[in-house]
């Protein structure tokens, strides 16, 4: 699985709340039996005009987030369906790290598994970081997974939480099936003792 | 037995545990894994690059329901990116001997209609499948709840997730429902009370007078939305209701089996002293049948409400949320919701597509006919509801008043399988999400129940179905 351990990178802001895994990638995108190569079809709705030009003034399309690899998102990002292919968008276009208040349960599950860091901060944080990212474009955020530090560009730093496991599944980059594999004879006694 | 009061989440959890180490997640096991075309592909790539098989083939059912077309299957299918995932699930299926319900089997339909219909979904079970409205089988009883396609992998490797126990969430629903108010106005009034991401990290739990009284097509209806509430899993217990519903259909276990299940399955009910980390209380006396006006099914109001202001709004973030919903929806604020225009009306889905779904629709659509200028599709949720609603001479009332009869699919509920609205269209739907280009790039929906969504069909407009009860 891949790993995370630190970036530093420019912050993309996109404060809306409830972005929903829809609006990450529409579901007309999900015929596809790849994972590669989603990063074109990542906010296509709110990014293309319906003849396919890009919207200049959405986040994604313009200059100066080019490159960025941090996500600055509403509450509740990656409500609604299961696909992973959200994830898969977001980290073909470049995105590694998603900084909101809260984030859905199953976004957030399919999202380490694909190295993308989905970090929780208080409100008043967010509104920090956002008052930052709205006034200085160019600036950059340090994450920092092991000591669970953000690192704003005043210096000052904001504390995320992340359950231990996930932590060192990211930090080491472990296979979680090669970690349930290795119960595989605790699944065989389990069968055992099924009721017929 | 352990003497500590447990609720029917916990009851099931604890037996599924195959280990737990220490601040890890616990190795969960999969009694059920239910698999359909679009978010299984990657999965069996993953499987095969690492030399794996299927652990248990015999808890792995598959069908075809996302992005196959309603149109009879007869004709080659049109779509050629749609047309290569569906024979890439025959493919699949077929290498790593999994039963599918395929193009020609008389049991296809949307997962979550044919799970419980073959008797596949059970209480007491823990069920998976990649799809967030998995939660269905919780009707029964159930734990279920949807996966990535990461996870398909693992239990398809595996027959075991890794997952963290989440907490718990009692919504009691309480009193009788009045006429014209549904299972689906119960869950809309529940969701937009408490927020799409109200629900976060908790399983629901939905008891109370009003859910012992439903059908379990309703008890379905409201644990398919649990995750419109945010919780991953919504779960009903088990009762002679359920036992009622599942006697004699294919997978249920026979004769002494059954009974032995039977016992078990009423161990389930949670304990009378059993503590949830959260609560609510709905009076079913007092909902209305409810509509969305907004992009997200926490956006609903009474039928008979008004477009909330955003003005009246104090969190920034949250009226914002609200102004972006009313300018793509084309609504203003105070509008009443009654009376607004329709295009289009799309009776189905894994919310609303089983038989009762369709008799409530037909009971609203007999002697009457579509409104001009609206296009309505009735889409069953598998070919077995088709073929029931046929017996019954619902198509009939369908297609005479000017509806469009379709074959089984996902259809227009997630719009990548040719039925979709054109940009700036209006369509009342039975089905789930009103998110943003959900039925096509530039839709719009108003979510609502199957009789509200017959009434303003016959209406042309959204319409309150009791005034035509």
């Amino acid at each position: 699985m891949a790993q995370f351990t630190t970036l530093t990178s420019r912050v993309i802001p996109l404060p809306r709340i409830n972005i929903d895994t829809d609006q990450i990638i529409p579901a007309r995108y999900l015929k596809v039996t790849d994972k590669a190569g989603l990063g074109d079809a990542l906010f296509a709705d709110w990014r293309y005009a319906a003849d396919g030009t890009p919207i200049a003034d959405f986040v994604l399309n313009q200059p100066q987030h080019r490159g960025a690899q941090i996500l600055l998102a509403g509450d509740n990002f990656g409500c609604g369906s299961s696909r992973e292919h959200a994830p898969w968008a977001l980290t073909a276009w470049g995105i590694r790290a998603v900084i909101t208040t809260d984030v859905a349960d199953i976004f957030r599950s399919n999202a380490l598994k694909n190295g993308l860091l989905p970090i929780v901060v208080s409100g008043a944080a967010h509104a920090k970081l956002l008052e930052f990212v709205e006034e200085l474009p160019q600036c950059e955020l340090q994450i920092d997974l092991a000591t669970q530090q953000l690192t704003l560009p005043d210096g000052s730093q904001v504390q995320f939480p992340i359950d231990e496991f996930s932590k060192t599944c990211l930090l080491q980059g472990v296979d979680q099936l090669g970690y349930i594999l290795n119960y595989s004879e605790r699944i065989t006694a389990y069968e055992a003792t099924l009721a017929g | 037995m352990s003497s500590t009061p447990k609720t029917l989440f916990e009851k099931i959890w604890e037996q599924h545990v195959v280990a737990q180490q220490p601040n890890s997640p616990a190795v969960l096991y999969i009694d059920l894994h239910l698999v359909h075309e679009v978010t299984s592909p990657q999965a069996f790539t993953g499987l095969r690059q690492r030399g794996l098989r299927v652990r248990r083939p015999d808890k792995t059912v598959a069908t075809m329901d996302h992005s196959i077309p309603t149109t009879p299957l007869s004709v080659p299918i049109a779509d050629a990116q749609a047309a290569a995932q569906l024979q890439m699930l025959a493919d699949n299926t077929k290498e790593f001997g999994i039963a599918l319900h395929g193009m020609d089997s008389p049991m296809r339909g949307i997962v979550h209609v044919i799970g419980p219909e073959l008797g596949l979904t059970q209480p007491g079970m823990t069920i998976v499948c990649g799809d967030s409205h998995t939660s269905t089988h919780g009707a029964f009883g159930a734990l279920a709840f949807g996966i990535g396609t990461s996870e398909v992998e693992h239990v398809l490797a595996s027959q075991c997730l890794l997952q963290t126990r989440p907490k718990t969430f009692a919504v009691r629903v309480e009193g009788r429902l009045g006429t014209g108010v549904s299972a689906k106005d119960i869950i809309l009034a529940l969701i937009a009370r408490i927020g799409i991401g109200g629900g976060g990290g908790h399983v629901f739990e939905y008891s109370g007078s009003a859910i012992r009284g439903l059908t379990m097509e309703e008890r379905m209806t409201i644990c398919n939305m649990s995750i419109e509430g945010g919780a991953r899993a919504g779960m009903i217990a088990p009762d002679d209701v359920t036992f009622e519903y599942l006697a004699g259909r294919r997978h249920v276990p026979q004769g002494a089996a059954w009974e032995r299940a039977l016992q078990r399955w009423r161990a389930l009910p949670s304990d009378a002293a059993a503590q949830f980390d959260k609560s609510i209380t709905i009076a079913a006396n007092e909902l209305e049948p409810m509509v969305t006006y907004g992009t997200n099914p926490g956006m609903g109001v009474p039928i008979s409400g008004r477009i909330p202001d955003p003005a009246q709004i104090s969190n920034a973030a949250a009226r914002a949320s609200i102004e972006q919903a009313l300018e793509y929806m084309g609504l203003q604020p105070g509008q009443a919701l009654l009376g607004q225009p329709i295009d289009v009306v799309f009776v189905g889905s894994c919310t609303n597509g089983r038989i009762s779904d369709l008799r409530l629709a037909a009971q609203v659509m007999r002697g009457r006919r579509v409104a001009s200028g609206v296009r309505m599709l009735v889409v069953p949720g598998s070919q077995e509801v088709k073929r029931q609603a046929e017996q019954e001479g619902l198509d009939r009332v369908f297609r005479e008043s000017g509806a469009e009869w379709r074959e089984a699919g996902c259809s227009m509920c997630i719009a990548m399988n040719g039925d979709q609205l054109r940009p700036g269209q209006r369509a009342v739907s039975t089905s789930n999400r009103n998110f943003e280009g959900r039925q096509g790039k530039g839709g719009r929906t108003f979510l609502a129940s199957p009789l509200t969504a017959a009434a303003s069909a016959v209406s042309g407009h959204i319409a309150d179905v009791r005034t035509l009860l």
